[in-house]
């Protein structure tokens, strides 16, 4: 009977059991935040994977918080894309969690400062499973906001003066992202009278308060996710927050606000998409793809280095947008549709689980070495060959090297991109794996030179080395269920789709 | 699931799982280290005799995993598998060996054991690839497991090698990727069978599969060290003696080569790629590489670069006869697959002896060194008359078949090309001989110092040149019996040929 329930309710308590643990967190003394964290953790993590094994048999998990249906009550929808999502943030959050168990437990100079990390991490988690679950635009909102103050915070956690200058603007570009984000869903409920996803798209009609609310809404989402060129915020707070804030806020952030656009562009923002409409998006990643590679290839420190490159591998995520936007009277799926967006979910899991390992990997560095200048990596292999280990992987996944989860991402979206005749994406596709080659073989290469003084290592505790390896374990072998993944997400009623443009101009339909 | 779909796998990880476990043990344990290293060459070796005598009676072997909507991964075995596995299992098992009395002593031999075995994964995947995503994965997984042993010393100048060796080959994959993409794109699932999934397009998308023969082509070559990419192999020559005679035999340049001739008979098919006249251009940059590697290796000193100019020239003997079209040439291309592989390998063995026990590289010091090392150097003169191609060496039978092959199909001028490549070996070889055997040994230095054991150097590092030298000769007097390398090419040939 409580099974049943649990199972009925699971969307809810998807949301409800994070808040919960950053409640209880928050009220306990910091000694106890950290093990209690870790319990409402791995708790999150396995409702996580219980939605993941839920919806694997097929369809997808409504619920109406309080028993009200939309339009008066919240809804709360679980379906194949949002399970993805959300299994892979609670698999990453669940490794990230025990790091940071140990981290800030033996680590940091300030435990019980750092204590903080737990409620506002599993607030942040909280919010993140709440975007992928949120069935209407100020519900959106709320969530958006939850998950960037929380971000913001965590980022200035170590209160070092670096953190507090990159945090301050983080937090400017978090408040300018969600206020942006508010307006358009005003003008939206100001033309239509609904927030529910659904039933304000049934009801827009093409326009100007349509275009302009979709321009807001997108541009506030777009600095959300760092998408070039809204992207000035990143590489600082990224790069100068503890470590597993760094894996968090790379690997899981950036996909919440990513798979929000991804939704609205094909639940509703059909009725006025453009073939330029797409275009931009897919140039913007494009760019994105090159110049964070570039800058990336171009950095001292090794976390800045980490940092522009989750700014190129977003970029290769909003390839998806001109790939699934297709002229009017197209065949309701052109064949590519699916490669594009198996593609673009791929890129997501794989950079998910890559760049955290690579963060996590990073900070054992940090803390064996005592910084992350490029030359303290010098003999790594010699001194620390299970986290060189573990950043190489991660490197072949974020390059596209097969068999791991990144070549999947590249390859379908290659595939689409043929398929579609948008031969013009291909070279920043190739370029940007080859920047990615160039910067993760820099790293490696040194690891590999000899030191010139060895100064003796720090002590890192046992577990921190495992985490990053296991993470990058599974950005490889992320891979293999594809056929399970592709088949869970078939499930989602938007999945594969692509959304028609009216006519080529944008205006409006004869 | 039977053992026929089976066998494949446990060939692949008969190396992989060893390679995993080295990996955890510890530095010290050098013992366990060696069984596994031993037990899982052994193991391959007798797994692939199994599969040979299975296949020769006519069953089918295939593993398969459909990964995701048309992305299959696929372990086949065909007589092309069977002959690319054969050859890098026996040279791995003696490599090893090599390896293990090479590197006695030395730091971090943990890491470099683990890779060893990867690598050798590496290309007996690609040997039993069955469609080119498969091949692909092995081909990365190939650039990356060498990588570590390249820079294994971890001197600047080996790392400026490891940077030049990632170069041209990410480069190279990144090309590849390419054009495996856009077959797919075009065509679908491509499966290794003599091109019949490409046969329906001939007519309506020529110019695309012109365009993707010379991407994927471009790919391969990157490996193969064709020129104008062929830059990273004489720099990578830094490398540790084995690894030097693993790339150069067995692994990364003939994972290009094979990959070529994979490309020419297994993607496009023989009929398709004439029918595009896509064979030609190739022949001539070929041609191009053998007198150039050939003329670049009489210019060096140092002897393990004079060695590795001459592998980009031997190399395009392979690349040449699989763009001729004919029988014949098919014959000489494949075969000198492994003869090339066997010949060179001893000669890199020797290299790393003479290097090992008297400290000499350079081409110039060696006079005399015959009398020190007559075991070494009569292995050596044997790879080297081989490479020559003078009879009954292993290299005389390729160059033969190149040379008729040639004439078959109406194409003198390859025959120059070789009698050219022949006289410039001669002029790169023969001092080396010379020297070693006939010239008087300076006084002072290794000459004076005698070796304190009753053999020239360690046995395990005597006895593998020994034994390729050896088997040189035996494939070449012996080419005609049921177990020499040339059977089985001109099984493998008359199965393109005639689609058997």
């Amino acid at each position: 009977m409580t099974a049943l329930l649990l199972l009925k309710n699971l969307p809810a308590w998807l949301v409800i059991l994070p808040i919960a643990g950053g409640v209880v967190t928050f009220l306990l003394p910091p000694k106890a935040r950290g093990p209690a964290g870790l319990v409402f953790a791995w708790l999150t993590t396995s409702l996580a994977v219980l939605a993941g094994a839920v919806i694997a048999g097929g369809g997808s998990l409504s619920h109406a918080l309080g028993g009200w249906p939309p339009p008066l009550g919240i809804g709360l929808k679980l379906d194949g894309l949002s399970a993805v999502f959300i299994l892979m943030t609670g698999l990453v959050g669940g490794v990230v969690s025990f790091y940071a168990r140990v981290y800030f437990d033996k680590v940091v100079e300030n435990p019980a400062r750092a204590s903080m990390f737990w409620p506002l991490w599993l607030l942040l988690w909280a919010g993140l499973n709440g975007m992928y679950l949120a069935e209407d635009l100020f519900n959106l909102y709320v969530v958006i906001e939850v998950v960037g103050i929380a971000a913001v915070a965590l980022a200035v956690l170590s209160g070092k003066n670096p953190a507090m200058v990159a945090g301050l603007r983080y937090l400017l570009a978090a408040i300018v992202g969600s206020l942006a984000y508010l307006m358009g869903v005003a003008l939206i409920f100001g033309a239509t009278g609904a927030l529910d996803i659904g039933l304000a798209a049934a009801a827009l009609e093409t326009g100007p308060t349509a275009k302009i609310a979709f321009a807001l809404i997108l541009a506030g989402l777009m600095v959300k996710t760092a998408v070039f060129p809204l992207h000035f915020w990143l590489p600082p707070a990224h790069s100068s927050a503890e470590p597993p804030v760094s894996a968090i806020l790379s690997a899981l952030v950036l996909k919440g606000t990513f798979f929000i656009i991804l939704r609205l562009w094909v639940e509703m923002f059909g009725v006025s998409l453009t073939f330029a409409a797409g275009q931009v998006l897919g140039a913007l990643g494009a760019v994105a793809v090159i110049w964070g590679s570039f800058q990336a290839l171009r950095q001292q420190r090794l976390k800045l280095v980490i940092a522009h490159s989750s700014v190129a591998q977003i970029g290769y995520l909003f390839l998806l947008f001109p790939l699934i936007t297709v002229p009017l009277g197209m065949a309701q799926t052109p064949d590519w549709t699916v490669f594009a967006w198996t593609g673009a979910i791929y890129q997501v899991l794989a950079h998910g689980f890559a760049k955290a390992a690579f963060f996590l990997g990073v900070g054992v560095l940090v803390i064996a070495v005592g910084n992350d200048h490029k030359d303290s990596l010098l003999n790594m292999v010699g001194r620390l060959p299970m986290t060189t280990f573990a950043i190489g992987l991660a490197g072949v996944s974020l390059i596209g090297l097969p068999p791991s989860g990144g070549f999947l991402a590249k390859w379908m979206l290659l595939k689409a991109v043929f398929a579609s005749g948008q031969w013009w994406w291909v070279p920043f596709i190739l370029v940007g794996s080859l920047l990615t080659a160039g910067y993760v073989f820099m790293i490696l290469r040194l690891a590999f030179a000899p030191a010139l003084k060895e100064t003796p290592l720090r002590p890192v505790p046992p577990g921190l080395q495992a985490c990053a390896l296991v993470l990058a374990i599974a950005a490889i072998v992320v891979a293999l269920p594809a056929e399970w993944v592709t088949g869970l997400l078939e499930g989602t009623s938007g999945f594969g789709n692509a959304v028609e443009m009216i006519s080529g101009g944008g205006e409006e339909l004869p | 699931m039977n053992w026929n779909v089976l066998l494949p796998l446990l060939i692949v990880c008969s190396s992989l799982i060893p390679g995993v476990l080295i990996f955890f043990l510890s530095e010290s344990s050098i013992r366990t280290r060696t069984a596994l290293n031993l037990f899982g060459a052994v193991l391959k070796l007798l797994l692939l005799i199994l599969v040979y005598f299975g296949y020769r009676s006519g069953q089918e072997y295939a593993f398969t995993f459909q990964v995701t909507v048309d992305l299959q991964f696929m372990l086949r075995i065909d007589a092309l598998a069977l002959l690319f596995a054969g050859l890098s299992s026996i040279l791995w098992l003696i490599t090893t060996i090599y390896a293990i009395g090479y590197l006695e002593g030395s730091p971090n031999r943990r890491r470099f054991f683990g890779f060893f075995s990867m690598c050798v994964t590496a290309s007996t995947g690609i040997a039993l690839s069955g469609n080119l995503v498969t091949f692909f994965v092995f081909y990365e997984f190939l650039t990356l497991t060498t990588y570590p042993l390249v820079v294994h010393r971890g001197t600047q100048k080996a790392v400026e090698a490891g940077r030049n060796y990632l170069f041209y080959t990410i480069g190279g994959g990144t090309v590849l990727f390419v054009g495996i993409v856009g077959l797919s794109v075009l065509a679908g699932e491509v499966e290794f069978a003599q091109g019949i999934h490409l046969a329906g397009f001939v007519e309506t998308h020529p110019l695309e599969l012109k365009i993707l023969f010379f991407i994927l082509l471009a790919g391969f070559a990157a490996k193969a060290a064709i020129f104008p990419l062929h830059g990273w192999l004489p720099v990578a020559m830094v490398a540790p003696a084995p690894v030097s005679a693993l790339l150069h035999a067995v692994a990364v340049v003939k994972a290009g080569a094979f990959g070529i001739i994979r490309l020419i008979y297994d993607v496009y098919g023989i009929e398709l790629a004439t029918a595009l006249s896509v064979l030609n251009p190739l022949a001539f940059i070929a041609a191009f590489t053998i007198i150039y590697g050939s003329i670049r290796a009489i210019a060096q000193d140092d002897l393990k670069k004079r060695l590795a100019f001459s592998t980009v020239s031997q190399l395009s003997y392979i690349a040449l006869g699989a763009a001729v079209p004919g029988m014949l040439s098919s014959v000489g291309a494949i075969v000198h697959l492994v003869h090339q592989g066997i010949m060179k390998i001893t000669l890199f063995f020797c290299a790393g002896n003479i290097a090992e026990t008297t400290g000499l590289s350079k081409v110039s010091e060696l006079n005399g060194i015959g009398r020190r090392l007559p075991l070494t150097m009569g292995a050596f003169t044997i790879g080297a008359f081989g490479m020559i191609g003078l009879p009954p060496i292993a290299g005389f039978v390729s160059k033969w078949y190149l040379s008729i092959g040639a004439l078959d199909s109406g194409q003198p001028w390859v025959v120059m090309v070789l009698l050219g490549s022949s006289a410039l070996n001669a002029v790169y070889f023969l001092p080396i001989i010379h020297a070693a055997w006939f010239a008087p040994p300076p006084v002072g230095g290794w000459a004076d110092k005698r070796p304190n054991r009753r053999l020239e150097a360690p046995w395990m590092l005597l006895w593998p040149p020994l034994i390729t030298a050896v088997v040189s000769v035996l494939v070449g007097v012996f080419a005609a019996s049921w177990w020499s390398p040339l059977t089985l090419a001109r099984l493998i040939v008359e199965r393109v040929y005639f689609m058997l």
